[in-house]
């Protein structure tokens, strides 16, 4: 079967007509909806929270979110991000409660620090592994996308995130650039080696150590059969702490993505950063 | 677009994020509409500690609504005011801009707001 991610850009491929169909499609409805309460019981919400919907399309998922009953913790207000303005057209026109922008997540998360309690995205993210035009990376807009997600959100937020990788090295590339924004990863297969196998991608925002497994991935799928946790985050700091001289421009690059996944402020690098800086009269 | 996704809102325009007149956006010609919504303060109580209050203020005074008290409430407050309780939820999330724009403070991009939905796509040079 084709991929529509490998023919056309997102917002050209999800036109008017595709919009339409997409969200009437009763087959599509239902799997969608499955997913997203598949997502939901991942994400654990317990009381009514404020949730990022990445690449919402027509708000299939949103209406989900926003009538989940009180006695399981709804509910929910959301705020949907897409890129095709149709299927934002056809989400008006469903009149869902959530707030929806046109926004492409490969350009970031135009939220402040820790402004969501959880984040979901159903069947989206793989588009970002095509590059939208030869100026930028599909590494580059993966990593926009994963640090500005990892900051928005609070401290033990989590997100989920169904996806349809093309290979194995599309879901690699995806969750290795997860873990290298800072986030916990896991990976959870359902009915695996079936023609109706779905991946999630399960990503949480550590609080601090102290604060034990509550925000750790391993306590997330813990017990969940078909769960691939992802440590190489562990692997990635043990590495850079071996190989990275305090002081180092390595080191500065560093400290700074540190800090800006943190939410705080720092310059731009350029090629001056950590260069020494000379004394002139 | 309600009062409170404004509160979250930034500038994405990259030379932005290191400053701090880029929050809130300040809206610009915008008309408003007012949405009924259900009242939900367990979620008004979550997101209270998570709320921007001097950036509030500012949006609230621009939008025309009264002045709103210059510290937030706490939760206690909050949860045995229902008059607070109703004003809040009101400003937060049945008060949406409808049509308008949202500009940054620093970089001067207006994010255009049509039928509610805000245009946050850039060219690729500013992201
Ligand atoms: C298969 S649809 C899923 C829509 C919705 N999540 C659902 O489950 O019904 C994929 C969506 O991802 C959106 N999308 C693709 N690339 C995107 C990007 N770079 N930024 C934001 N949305 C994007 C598309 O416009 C489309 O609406
Ligand atoms: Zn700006």
């Amino acid at each position: 079967m084709s991929r529509p991610e490998d023919t056309l850009p997102p917002d050209l491929h999800y036109n008017d007509a595709e919009a339409r169909k997409y969200t009437t499609s009763s087959r599509i409805q239902n799997i969608q909806a499955s997913m997203t309460n598949r997502a939901l019981e991942l994400l654990d919400l317990s009381s009514p929270s404020m949730i990022l919907d990445i690449g919402c399309g027509s708000g299939l998922s949103g209406e989900i979110l926003s009538s989940i009953d009180p006695s399981a913790g709804g509910p929910h207000i959301w705020v949907g991000m897409d890129i095709s303005p149709s299927m934002l057209d056809v989400a008006l026109q469903r009149d869902v409660e959530g707030d929806l922008m046109l926004a492409d997540m490969g350009q970031g998360v135009p939220f402040r620090a820790g402004s969501f309690d959880a984040a979901i995205s159903i069947s989206a993210i793989q588009w970002l592994c095509n590059a939208e035009s030869s100026e930028v990376s599909s590494t580059g807009r993966l990593s926009r996308f994963f640090n500005g997600l990892y900051a928005s959100l609070k401290r033990g937020g989590r997100a989920v995130c169904q996806f349809y990788p093309k290979n194995d090295l599309q879901r690699t590339m995806i969750s290795g650039a997860a873990i290298k924004a800072g986030f916990g990863a896991g990976i959870l297969e359902d009915d695996p080696g079936t023609k109706n196998a779905k991946l999630y991608l399960v990503l949480t925002v550590g609080g601090s150590a102290e604060e034990g497994t509550g925000g750790d991935i391993t306590g997330v799928v813990k017990g969940m059969e078909d769960v691939d946790v992802l440590d190489a985050r562990k692997k990635h700091r043990e590495k850079g702490r071996r190989e990275i001289k305090k002081g180092s421009k390595a080191w500065i690059l560093n400290k700074k993505e540190q800090m800006e996944r943190k939410g705080k402020v720092v310059k731009n690098s350029s090629k001056y950063t950590g260069r020494k800086r000379h004394i002139t009269f | 677009m309600k009062v409170l996704t404004l509160n979250f809102l930034t500038c994405a325009v990259k030379a932005c994020k290191t400053t701090s007149t880029s929050f809130p956006l300040h809206p610009k010609d915008c008309e408003l509409v007012s949405d009924t919504i259900a009242p939900n303060p367990q979620l008004l109580l979550n997101v209270l500690p998570r709320i921007d209050w001097n950036a509030l203020i500012i949006t609230a005074g621009e939008l025309g609504f009264p002045t709103l008290p210059p510290t937030p409430p706490t939760r206690e407050e909050l949860e045995s005011n229902e008059k607070m309780m109703t004003e809040l939820h009101t400003l937060l999330l049945e008060t949406q801009i409808s049509e308008g724009s949202l500009v940054c403070g620093n970089c001067g991009h207006e994010y255009k707001i049509k039928e509610g939905i805000a245009n946050f796509l850039l060219p690729n040079h500013l992201v």
